[in-house]
């Protein structure tokens, strides 16, 4: 009956968001103050009717209902429950219900915490969220419907692919929705801003937590898919530039634009149409995403089960959604006026800057992810796009960001003395280069790259410190008054400095453990050492155990250091018999320093080395600055979000738009 | 080829030779072309596998390569004889590096390009607004300061 | 200028769609890899016969002056899909006059045999490729796969995966009988 009741809530959420997508529309048209409120009604209405649904493919799953076609393919009776709830969002059908479901929800939010957004813009951009979700809820119940019956029922479930079941990756396909999806709520805002004709500093404002909210969880749901590559696929890398893995990383390029644009826009008038384009365009990354990961359009190692027809009806959702928005933009935006004047060296100017580098970056990704099918389209030539590119291209773009990074914050708005902020920090930029070399001198090697991006970390990381200081008058004014001061800080403030410090960090991180990363692959048979960056393991052999629904292989190693014993690592070889397949359990002992990382494969072939396993131990510098940095960047939004002036729908227009003196973010 | 008949060919493959990216008995004595090895493997594709190189491939077609770019190099090949080696058998597709030449012309230009006509749109916006701010526009913070010296005067007055 | 300046978004993405557009095509298949010997002469390989077969072994010399096309087919007994396609290529042999050249690709040779002595022998050679290093010439990603050589030794066709079902047979039938027309033209 349940499975029922899910369809049944999918259909009402879908003739709510009918007649959202309408009446709201209208009504703001004619000023019909009812029929614009009806949106939120519609809008809480169509989250609780999904979130329903949600709860129904849930339960499937969780009492294990194998008439359900999605909990026969997708789960097993004797699976841990943390992995069963899982499963709900496993598969195409599941995952695209909690696509939908967020999408709702954004803009449930939009109409329960919106208090302050005039009417008609509100009535608007709910009624351009019910368009698109009525494109997708359409798609889920006429193409995927996740409750499809199977009759006669199996005796038990085919279960989840192992390599998924883990808690890193159960929780990263949430978060990441909630970040590509949430960016569905600030196209629609700036659809409804096009369609009204107006954006000023207030809509801004408005369009800023909503932004950051999807921004955060956008951050953390990739530095978690990353952190699940790194200890579950067993190579130790953590970026592979893999085409599933960039399309969710460009939304995030064009996000973090978007986040720097609008506060022009909010602070000075100015990148109006330049803003709104990026809303627009960062949610349309993030469809193409959706879209290729479940067309099979490229060659992934991450993609769903294809099936071209779904490709096809979601290329006419992308074609509607994002050929629409954009015509409605090619038709507004030369009317909206530019406004806020500002000279080259100023605050606007090194946003400026800052967007036109990681637009520059979003489209060398997408270009490069692309071009294989490009080729394949004109010349019928096949090829591949892999990470030596990427490498090659992604980062000579990202370090003048950095570099410009640095000094950004140091420039005041409208117009800023270069001279000025040169002299102060000239110092700073010469000891990052000195810190870089000595480095690069203590490790002896490291390609070049890597010494400049080290620099430009360190350089990142001391100037945002010292604008801080400068900002609380560190050792210029008494130490009292420098607390009154740090106290006194915007929240806002401080989320740009914990941000740009992650990223530095993070730098540190990337650097660290691609540069000077050390690696031993060998045959063990008990009792051999290996020793690596410093460490002797020892390998004590092989012991087989029994797991809820799989066998494990689990070796020992005893890790010592100068003879003193330091830790002893079970790196596990896990088989799922019902999935037929292997995976191997990483086993890492992590210090800030580095981690030391051993995976165990499968015992050596006979004319190799009888009885032996093969063990391949890397030793990974730095690389929890990478998941530190990240979760900086998440509590630098987090920081950001909680600022009381930019408290969801705070300000009013009649009151918004102070020329604030203070330079903030 | 459907798709199911696809992946039972590919899982044919990967029973046939249980392996585990580089094996121990691949690796080469001398270190330096062992790194080589190791580096010239990470640019090299797995024609079976759903886009993974060879050197982190259990594919038995990704262990012959390997094995095969280490005889290269042991026989004294430079690297781009070995990358030329397996283009001439499988082609381009196995270069997660594409070649310079006139079908990838555009891949290499591209970023260069948009970086030039974006620094081109932004000089142009920066021109413009400096144009209308004029020689004397005063920065936000000059502009506070100056309305605060003016209320202190009149305060004064 | 500004006009045409908001519209290029639109203009980008059109294009870009486009191309999505032409890769949803269902002929397409991402997976698929062009072989660069097509058009080419066959590579540089000289295998050893099987041991008790009784068929004598293949090297490239042994398709360079057939006169007529013939199909290569790289073949192992591990391989679950070639136990289908070896009915249906020995049908080929039988009622279409197909001359067939099998590598037996990377097989322990008593398989091989017993496999061979099972099925029966539709091979006219058989090179036996141990370490798998022909196939590497051959540029192969995997068995079965499938080649048609003109009569002068040049590589014309290939196809990869087992020749089973309608489609496939269909597809290599095509593909030898125009080869042999076009043999057939320029004698």
């Amino acid at each position: 009956m349940t499975p029922e009741i899910g369809v049944f809530a999918l259909a009402l959420a879908l003739g709510l968001a009918l007649v959202q997508s309408i009446l709201p529309m209208i009504g703001a048209a004619r000023n019909n103050a009812l029929w614009m409120g009806s949106a939120k009604a519609t809008a809480i209405g169509q989250t609780v009717f999904i979130g329903l649904s949600f709860a129904a493919l849930m339960r499937s799953f969780v009492v294990s209902d194998f008439t359900v076609r999605n909990v026969a393919e997708n789960s097993h009776s004797l699976k841990p429950m943390l992995f069963k709830i899982a499963g709900t969002w496993g598969s195409h059908e599941g995952s695209l219900l909690l696509w939908v479901l967020i999408l709702a929800a954004f803009g449930g939010g939009v109409a329960v915490f919106g208090r302050n957004i005039p009417d008609a813009l509100k009535a608007r951009t709910l009624a351009a969220q019910a368009w698109i979700s009525v494109g997708f809820l359409s798609f889920l119940l006429l193409t995927s419907n996740p409750f499809e019956r199977l009759y006669p029922p199996p005796i038990d479930g085919n279960d989840l692919n192992p390599l998924l079941q883990d808690v890193g990756l159960a929780m990263h396909p949430p978060l990441l929705y909630v970040g590509y999806v949430g960016f569905s709520i600030v196209f629609s805002f700036a659809v409804a801003a096009l369609i009204e004709g107006r954006v000023d500093a207030a809509w801004a404002r408005w369009v800023r937590p909503w932004t950051l909210a999807a921004w955060i969880s956008l951050t953390a749901g990739i530095a978690l898919g990353s952190w699940w590559a790194y200890y579950e696929l067993g190579w130790g890398g953590w970026w592979f530039w893999d085409p599933v893995e960039n399309v969710s990383f460009m939304p995030w390029l064009l996000g973090t634009a978007l986040l720097h644009s609008a506060i022009v826009t909010e602070k000075r008038g100015a990148f109006k149409s330049w803003t709104i384009l990026l809303a627009i365009l960062t949610f349309s990354l993030s469809l193409l995403g959706t879209f290729i990961v479940r067309s099979g359009l490229l060659t992934s190692v991450h993609a769903f089960a294809v099936d071209p027809e779904r490709g096809v009806y979601i290329l006419a959702l992308l074609g509607l959604s994002i050929g629409g928005s954009l015509t409605l933009y090619a038709w507004r935006a030369p009317e909206m006026e530019s406004g806020g004047v500002f000279a080259p060296v100023s605050r606007e100017a090194g946003l400026l800057i800052n967007n036109l580098l990681l637009g520059v970056a979003t489209a060398t990704v997408l270009f490069g992810t692309l071009y294989p099918l490009f080729l394949e389209a004109i010349t019928g030539d096949k090829i591949s796009v892999g990470p030596p590119f990427f490498n090659a291209s992604f980062v000579p773009i990202m370090l003048p960001l950095v570099f410009v990074m640095g000094f950004g914050p140091f420039l005041s708005w409208k117009r800023a003395d270069l001279r000025g902020v040169l002299q102060r920090l000239w110092g700073l930029l010469l000891l990052s280069f000195a810190a870089a070399a000595i480095v690069w001198y203590l490790t002896t090697g490291g390609p070049l790259l890597a010494v400049l991006s080290l620099a430009m970390a360190f350089w990142l990381f001391l100037a945002t410190l010292r604008e801080w200081a400068g900002r609380i008058r560190l050792l210029e004014a008494p130490f009292a008054e420098s607390v009154r001061r740090a106290n006194g800080l915007p929240r806002a403030s401080y989320g740009m400095t914990v941000a740009h410090l992650g990223l530095a960090i993070a730098m540190f991180g990337f650097i660290g453990s691609s540069a000077w990363k050390s690696e031993q692959v060998v045959f063990v048979s008990p009792g051999n050492e290996i020793g690596i960056a410093g460490f002797d393991v020892r390998f004590d052999g092989v012991e087989r155990r029994q797991g809820p629904n799989y066998l494990a292989d689990v070796g020992t190693l005893v890790v010592t250091r100068d003879g003193k014993p330091v830790t002893t690592l079970f790196p596990e070889r896990r088989f799922y018999p019902v999935a037929e397949s292997n995976t191997t359990e990483s086993a890492i002992r992590s210090t800030l320093a580095g981690d030391l990382y051993a995976s165990l494969a499968e015992p050596a072939a006979d004319d190799a080395k009888p009885g032996a396993w093969t063990l391949r131990i890397l030793y990974e510098p730095l690389v929890n600055f990478i998941w530190l940095g990240s979760a900086m960047l998440v509590l630098g939004g987090g920081l950001s979000l909680s600022d009381r002036r930019l408290r969801i729908g705070a300000p009013r227009r009649s009151t918004a738009a102070p020329a604030n003196a203070t330079p903030a973010e | 080829m459907t798709m199911r008949s696809l992946a039972a060919y590919l899982f044919v493959l990967l029973l046939a030779f249980p392996a585990f990216a580089v094996e121990p008995d691949e690796i080469l004595e001398d270190p330096v072309l062992e790194a080589r090895a190791r580096d010239l493997s990470k640019q090299l594709r797995c024609v079976v596998c759903q886009n993974q190189d060879i050197d982190s491939s259990n594919a038995g077609v990704a262990r012959d390569l390997r094995i095969l770019v280490r005889e290269r190099l042991v026989a004294g090949d430079t690297d781009e004889q070995v990358l030329d080696f397996v283009v001439a058998r499988y082609g381009d597709y196995v270069l997660f590096r594409p070649p310079w030449k006139p079908t990838t012309y555009a891949l290499w230009i591209a970023p260069f390009l948009v970086l030039a006509i974006g620094a081109t749109a932004a000089g142009a916006v920066l021109l413009r607004a400096r144009s209308k701010s004029g020689p004397f526009g005063l920065s936000v913070q000059e502009e506070a300061e100056f309305a605060d010296l003016k209320k202190h005067l009149e305060q004064e007055r | 200028m500004k006009r045409l300046l908001v519209a290029l978004p639109l203009l980008i993405v059109i294009v870009i769609g486009g191309f999505l557009l032409w890769g949803l095509n269902p002929e397409r298949d991402p997976n698929a890899i062009p072989s660069v010997l097509i058009s080419q002469p066959a590579p540089e390989f000289d295998l050893p016969p099987l041991e008790g077969i009784g068929v004598p072994g293949l090297a490239r010399s042994d398709l360079t002056e057939t006169g007529e096309p013939v199909v290569v087919n790289v073949f192992a007994s591990w391989c679950v899909p070639c136990r289908a396609e070896h009915a249906e290529l020995t049908r080929m042999v039988r009622d279409d006059g197909v001359r067939l050249m099998g590598i037996n690709y990377k097989d322990k040779p008593k398989d091989a045999l017993r496999w061979l002595n099972n099925l029966g022998n539709p091979y006219e050679r058989i090179g036996t490729d141990l370490d798998g290093r022909a196939g590497i010439e051959w540029g192969i990603s995997g068995v079965p796969e499938t080649f048609i050589v003109d009569g002068s030794g040049t590589v014309l066709y290939r196809y990869v995966g087992p020749v089973v079902g309608d489609e496939a047979v269909e597809k290599l039938s095509t593909a030898l009988a125009q080869v042999r027309a076009n043999a057939g033209a320029g004698s």
